[in-house]
């Protein structure tokens, strides 16, 4: 059995604590360096073991008599493991202000591939587990009055497109039970920020055929955390893909269905 | 920060064995008095004994700890327990015997200060320690051991417990007095929770012979004043209170109003079974019988910031300057509850609440010390906005605050802004107390460090203290935030 986190609360030094729900690569990877950088204590949580302890290891060695990185290794795509393990880190953490679901994939699918697997991996990843674990902190974050959801969703989710149906349905999902969530819990004094990324430059970059202004995942990160301290609802990362969304999301039908992007 | 001894797992946590859940519906925010900080917590409310021991049990199956509240009314920390258990004790509040006789009362742990006096009153007692407010709980003044305004007269409350019955985590039940399993009477009191959890505790009230006490008012003009007012009265009077301007500096330093009481004597009230009734005890609700005293706190609220409560402070010393000398008749809950008297006033405080420093310094080293402290803190910017001065004497509690001396509490409000420098603050003044061998009490503290316990409480004090606590609580299921900050987990 291993140490847990271990914190301990004093009244005039409070600590910043956050869960980040797949973060041994890409965005969520960066995220969490990003947020101990901040000075949060971070539950960091991924299914690969190997790339998770090092990461931790690797922020941990900064300081190593207050580490501020604590790995859990978790597949999403097991919700019913949710519950319990979100109670045990918060209470390894000794509290909760924010929880990141970056936990997300692709799988590459030709325009005439209906993989039914293909999708479900996808939507299960994607969505499902963003809703077990959103939905532990939505509860938590409702009685405590306070705290900050944030969905890592992309612009992928803006409109169904011919080359990805599986990755855009999961990521449209997830942008309306984010909304939902922010609907409900808004007057809880509850914040839920969705965040949009363009191309990032990460493991899922590579199934994007054509990219442009693609951003390291260290700059997403920085405008992620950016957007959490400002405490923004809906977001694009970086900001100039909100004008591209914004014009994908009017493009009438009968010229997208033409389009084959 | 996080503790030292903290350590990175070497490996992650496996899901494998998921650890079993509490219920959400126990979760709930729980702040310290002050609400300078406040944390969830998975609270539970017994009733009874059984529900108490499967409370523990539950503890033990989820791998939770256990801090107890009572009323809830320690400043800082001490029943805070952050994802972990909270036993809120206050439905666990009946009378189990009573004596009008000979004053013995045995009363379970959630009894609150209010429903004791109003239990015992109008058979002709009072209790004999009792809190600025009335909704502390007996429990909760055990196992903080609190003090009274007649502290250096009638000790601490524990003083005054003659015997207790403790539920230890595994559920067995043990009679704790002075002559059985004394070590454990004598640190449960001042225990802060951490050996076991109260079920009944008996103890002995004044006889009092009036409704009503004699209050004397009396401005002093600095700190010197203060001291030989004190000096002057703790012989013949029963309660003292004095009141501090600590904006007030050079020459004004300490200035302030001093109230003193007595209890009548046996005839001098000429209808006591009418004074002593309920009716004639209660606080007004309203304020010149207009204005709900619910809403007073708005009223304080623009004034809480240094401009305003100096141009308060500056008008109360004056205006206790021109009715000083003033004798009158006030009842014991009017002289006591002080803190009752504006509900929610801490409110006026703001959102980043306040918290209490309330160092205990030896009498002849008290002079000294106060006014350094009041001048350290007015260089820091940082002027406390309450200040309280007392006189107590030293108790045998394992843990305690007491001493032959003079205390001096001081609330500081607490914003996002000034939270580091007041930090900073307590650790200077911090060191001022522990060079005049000063001590400090758990159910204000929110600043206290190991080191700082360590020295003023020695190190065979807490040794024995763990000793009895591996002995009770063998699985260290109690602990509180509290407990973790200033002596570890471990």
């Amino acid at each position: 059995m291993s140490k847990k986190a271990n914190i301990v609360s004093k009244p005039l030094q409070p600590i910043k604590r956050a869960i980040v729900v797949g973060a041994s690569s890409g965005i969520g990877a960066a995220l969490t360096r990003e947020l101990v950088g901040r000075g949060y204590v971070v539950a960091a949580l991924a299914r690969r073991e190997g790339e998770l302890n090092a990461l931790c290891a690797a922020l941990n060695a900064y300081s190593p008599d207050t580490p501020r990185a604590f790995p859990y290794v978790h597949d999403v795509t097991n919700s019913d493991a949710v519950p319990a393990l979100f109670q045990t880190i918060v209470q390894d953490l000794g509290g909760l202000d924010l929880v990141v679901y970056a936990a997300g994939m692709q799988t590459a699918v030709s325009l005439d591939e209906y993989d039914t697997a293909k999708d479900k991996t996808m939507i299960d990843t994607n969505l499902i587990g963003a809703v077990a674990w959103l939905n532990q902190a939505a509860v938590r974050f409702s009685r405590a009055r306070r705290g900050h959801i944030v969905g890592i969703s992309s612009i992928a989710g803006d409109r169904g497109r011919v080359g990805a149906p599986g990755y855009n349905t999961s990521k449209a999902g997830l942008n309306t039970f984010l909304e939902a969530l922010r609907n409900r819990l808004a007057k809880k004094g509850v914040t839920v920020t969705t965040i949009k990324p363009g191309f990032v430059d990460t493991a899922l970059l590579k199934n994007a055929p054509k990219t442009f202004w693609v951003i390291s995942p260290e700059e997403a990160a920085q405008q992620i955390a950016a957007a959490i301290q400002q405490k923004r609802q809906v977001v694009y990362v970086p900001a100039r893909w909100g004008l591209v969304g914004l014009i994908i999301r009017h493009i009438p039908s009968f010229i997208f269905r033409r389009l084959n992007f | 920060m996080i503790e030292k001894s903290a350590k990175p797992s070497t490996n992650s946590r496996k899901t494998a064995v998921p650890s079993p859940t509490l219920p959400d519906e126990h979760l709930e925010i729980v702040s310290g008095w002050g609400e300078s900080t406040r944390g969830m917590s998975y609270v539970y409310r017994p009733s009874t004994l059984e529900a108490l021991a499967n409370v523990f049990e539950t503890a033990r199956r989820t791998g939770r700890t256990v801090a107890m509240r009572g009323g809830g009314n320690s400043y800082g920390d001490a029943f805070m327990n952050d994802e972990n258990i909270v036993l809120d004790l206050r439905r666990m509040n009946r009378v189990l015997d009573w004596d009008p006789g000979n004053g013995r009362i045995r009363v379970e742990p959630g009894m609150s200060i209010h429903e004791l006096w109003q239990y015992v009153i109008e058979d002709g007692w009072w209790p004999p320690v009792v809190t600025g407010t009335s909704k502390t709980t007996i429990g909760g003044c055990a196992g903080m051991n609190v003090h009274g305004k007649n502290s250096w007269r009638k000790g601490t409350i524990g003083d005054h417990i003659l015997e207790f019955d403790l539920m230890l985590p595994s559920g067995e039940i043990i009679p704790c007095s002075r002559t059985e399993n004394s070590d454990i009477f004598h640190a449960a009191i001042g225990g802060m929770g951490m050996l076991g959890c109260f079920t009944s505790l008996t103890l002995k009230m004044t006889r009092i012979y009036s409704g009503y006490l004699q209050v004397h008012t009396q401005a002093q003009p600095d700190l010197a004043g203060m001291f030989d007012y004190f000096h002057g009265y703790v012989d013949e009077s029963d309660y003292i209170v004095g009141w501090m301007d600590a904006f007030a500096g050079g020459a004004a330093l300490g200035r302030g109003d001093v109230h003193r009481a007595y209890y009548l004597p046996e005839g001098a009230d000429p209808n006591p079974s009418q004074s002593l009734r309920l009716e004639n005890q209660h606080v007004p609700e309203n304020l010149f019988g207009i204005v709900p005293k619910s809403i007073m706190w708005l009223g304080m609220r623009p004034f809480m910031n240094n401009v305003g409560t100096k141009l308060i402070n500056t008008a109360k010393y004056y205006a206790g300057q021109v009715t000083g000398g003033k004798v009158y008749p006030q009842t014991h809950a009017a002289f006591h509850f002080l803190l009752d008297y504006v509900p929610h006033w801490k409110k006026a405080y703001g959102p980043g609440g306040l918290i209490q420093y309330q160092p205990f310094v030896p009498k002849d080293k008290a002079p000294a010390a106060f006014a350094e402290i009041l001048r350290v803190s007015q260089a820091f910017g940082q002027p406390n906005y309450l200040t309280v001065f007392k006189r107590h004497r030293p108790d045998d509690f394992l843990l305690s605050h007491a001493l032959d001396g003079f205390s001096m509490a001081m609330d500081f409000r607490i914003t996002p802004d000034n939270r580091h420098q007041i930090l900073k603050l307590t650790r200077a003044l911090d060191e001022i107390v522990l060079a005049a061998n000063g001590r400090f009490y758990f159910a204000k503290d929110s600043t206290v460090r190991p080191e700082v316990a360590r020295a003023y409480l020695g190190e065979e004090a807490i040794t024995q203290f763990r000793a009895l606590k591996a002995r009770c609580d063998p699985d260290n299921i109690l602990q509180s935030n509290l407990w973790r900050r200033v002596f570890g987990a471990a």
